[in-house]
């Protein structure tokens, strides 16, 4: 079903999906989806709209359970548990596998209070000091402390778009997860602001395992090292994201790259 | 009788105008070959209609009221009526009697007098309402016509009813907004006149509130107009013992209806939390002074409180707080459904569960349309007055216990305006600078629930 690139090398998987179907009510949404995400790679889904990319990608931290309707199949491992088995706390879950969304969605609090949101509900620092210390350490991670460093208690809704994304990604940061997932990121913002997520993107790349969903080609080119491409529910060809480009296995994925549908 | 008839001829005749103007742009639409008019036909015919409808009911107003006059001038003027007392009270009655049998209300009279009046009144009544009807057809046939020789193929008719139609809304809201005015000048007059008799500073500073409708208007006694005690009531019941019992109630119940409710219960839940707030306040009385108080009563006597009343502030505060419990719960309900979707995500994806994502993401957000509602309720409930009167008594009592009898200002404004004082003793004027106070202390709080709604809306977009 799914073509995989004959020269992706193995790596160690952090998450690994098994035959993943996802349905909303009676409509399947994704059809049966093996991938392997590895660890301080960045992976992108790629596809037109409604091909499902979203969807699998809000598998993997269970967001999913928040749709009365979601349903999923098959088997998703973080470090070879199962993560939808029963008596699996998704509290827990979602601490490890943190979650970037589409539109900068910063809480209606301070910047100081949407960065220390996470590391106050899973308890991460004793006292004030350390909050501070986790604070800093997560706008810095993000390239956002310059910035906001003199107005830490100024609302996070009233930066510009660009920050705000980088004070989610800083949220997300906060509560040292394993993996990030990106969902379009930057659909929401202008060129500038897009190529300093992107090189923020790669910095962050040493520490986690990341997966990005978008719409750009080009930014999945550029950020990128493994590539997936969806279509219908289906997962065509996955591989390293330059044999995707430049040497795709199959026509679907040909047809995308070379903007002739989508 | 003659009223109903004008106006269904007003009617009838709007009716015929708008046929008409309607059938004349339909003949300029067919005499030029199918090309577009200006306006839609049926705006042809509105415009006529329009012309015929408003010139008529100006001229029915003012001859409903002017009718009955010219009658009775008309009757006067006869031989007949000449033999008339010329006292007015008695005139006035033999005239009535002579109206009754004239219209019919009445089978026959008695009094010679006005027997020999009725066929002056039957024939004067027929004319002025052959008259009326003459200058109805005159009126509409004259409008009409002006307005219906004004179409043109290129006549502006549909701006010009758009206009006509925002004219009659523009009134209609100033009616809403003119009452309120004249209900403020109304208090503010009679207020004036209460402290002319009165100092405010006794009014709004005394502790003992006992007025003395009973001793003559000069020597009322200042110190027996002190207020303190009717707001201290007033506070202490509609705002402290009410929101106890409302806000948190309230809130959770929104809480579980927005959050945790399964759609088949929200579905049933939300109406019957609704029904509440339709239930008759005087309704919420009963059950304050049959079941509430008598239980507190008993309640407060069996854990040793001897002199435990059955008219309490607890009863009538308590019962109040359940009345408002749709206010504070439907405003948090909008209010907390009304933060982003995007928000609530934010918080699960970072690992919050559903309870902290609750505390700390939705009621902070949420919480000026919450603040609102609260402002809303509040001013609701010291507005409130049918389950005080049953609940908490008119005793007016400077107290911090709720099971104490306590009265509130709006208890005392029924009770200084249903007495048997008069217009120019300040213990019923005191009933308006009561209600002036209460106004104002309502009308700050509108304003503040009004503030605080408006930046809620600039919360998110």
């Amino acid at each position: 079903m799914t073509f995989v690139h004959p020269n992706l090398e193995e790596t160690d998987a952090k998450m690994r999906a098994r035959d993943v179907s996802v349905y909303y009510g009676a409509k399947k949404a994704i059809d049966e989806v093996s991938i392997d995400i590895p660890s301080k790679y960045v992976t992108a889904f790629i596809g037109p709209s409604g091909c499902g990319k979203s969807t699998f990608l809000r598998a993997l931290n269970r967001m999913n359970d928040t749709i009365p309707s979601a349903r999923v199949e098959g088997c998703i491992e973080l470090d070879g548990e199962d993560i939808y088995k029963s008596g699996m706390d998704v509290v827990q879950l979602r601490a490890r596998v943190g979650m970037v969304f589409q539109k900068p969605n910063p809480f209606p609090k301070s910047i100081y209070e949407n960065i220390a949101y996470g590391p106050r509900i899973h308890g991460l620092a004793e006292g004030k000091a350390e909050l501070d210390g986790i604070v800093e350490r997560s706008l810095k991670r993000a390239g956002l402390w310059n910035e906001v460093k003199d107005r830490l208690s100024d609302s996070g809704t009233a930066l510009s778009g660009g920050q705000q994304q980088r004070l989610c990604i800083a949220r997300a940061v906060a509560v040292d997860p394993e993996v990030i997932l990106m969902d379009e990121p930057c659909s929401a913002l202008d060129p500038i602001a897009t190529a300093k997520i992107e090189e923020l993107i790669d910095e962050l790349r040493g520490n986690y395992a990341i997966v990005i969903v978008t719409h750009s080609m080009q930014q999945a080119a550029r950020v990128s090292q493994r590539t997936a491409f969806f279509h219908l529910g289906n997962m065509v060809e996955y591989g390293r994201t330059s044999d995707i480009f430049t040497n795709p296995l199959e026509e679907r994925t040909k047809d995308y790259i070379t903007g002739r549908y989508g | 009788m003659s009223l109903s008839l004008l106006l269904l001829l007003a009617i009838g005749l709007a009716l015929a105008g708008w046929l008409a103007g309607r059938a004349r742009a339909w003949g300029f639409r067919a005499a030029a070959g199918g090309t577009r008019l200006a306006a839609l036909p049926s705006y042809h015919g509105w415009y006529v209609a329009l012309w015929i409808a408003i010139p008529l009911l100006a001229f029915i107003a003012l001859w409903t009221t002017l009718a009955p006059d010219l009658v009775q001038q008309s009757v006067l003027s006869d031989p007949a009526a000449s033999g008339l007392p010329a006292f007015d009270f008695q005139r006035n009655a033999i005239l009535a009697q002579a109206r009754a049998v004239a219209t019919g209300a009445a089978a026959t009279t008695t009094h010679p007098d006005a027997a020999a009046l009725v066929e002056p009144y039957r024939a004067a009544i027929a004319r002025y309402r052959l008259i009326g009807i003459l200058a109805t057809l005159g009126i509409a046939v004259a409008a009409g016509a002006f307005a219906f020789l004004r179409l043109r193929p290129q006549f502006t008719a549909r701006t010009r009813v758009e206009r006509t139609v925002l004219a009659v809304l523009l009134l209609a809201s100033l009616v809403a907004v003119l009452t309120t005015l004249g209900i403020l000048v109304s208090l503010i007059f009679e207020t004036i006149r209460f402290f002319g008799m009165i100092s405010p500073i006794d009014f709004l500073f005394g502790t003992m509130w006992s007025p003395d409708p009973m001793v003559s208007a000069q020597s009322a006694d200042a110190t027996r107009y002190g207020a303190i005690p009717l707001f201290w009531g007033t506070i202490f019941i509609g705002a402290i013992i009410a929101m106890i019992v409302a806000i948190p109630l309230g809130l959770m119940s929104a809480i579980y209806l927005t959050q945790y409710a399964k759609p088949s219960y929200r579905k049933w839940l939300k109406p019957a939390l609704e029904i509440l707030a339709g239930v008759p306040t005087v309704v919420y009385g009963y059950f304050a002074a049959l079941t509430v108080a008598p239980a507190i009563r008993d309640a407060a006597q069996a854990v040793g409180i001897a002199g435990a009343s059955s008219e309490s502030a607890l009863a009538a505060g308590l019962v109040m707080g359940v009345m408002i419990i749709p206010f504070v719960s439907s405003m948090a309900d909008d209010s907390i459904a009304a933060v982003p979707q995007a928000m609530r995500d934010g918080s699960l994806a970072m690992g919050a569960t559903k309870s902290e994502t609750i505390r700390r993401v939705l009621i902070p957000a949420a919480l000026p349309g919450i603040v609102a509602g609260i402002m809303l309720a509040v001013s609701r409930a010291i507005g409130e007055t049918m389950i005080v009167v049953m609940a908490a008594s008119t005793a007016a009592n400077l107290s911090a216990n709720p099971l104490e009898a306590m009265t509130t200002v709006t208890v005392q404004i029924v009770a200084m305006l249903t007495g048997e004082g008069s217009f120019d003793h300040p213990a019923t004027l005191s009933a308006f600078a009561l209600g002036f106070v209460l106004f104002l202390v309502t009308l700050a709080l509108n304003f503040i629930a009004l503030r605080v709604v408006k930046r809620f809306r600039e919360a998110y977009e």
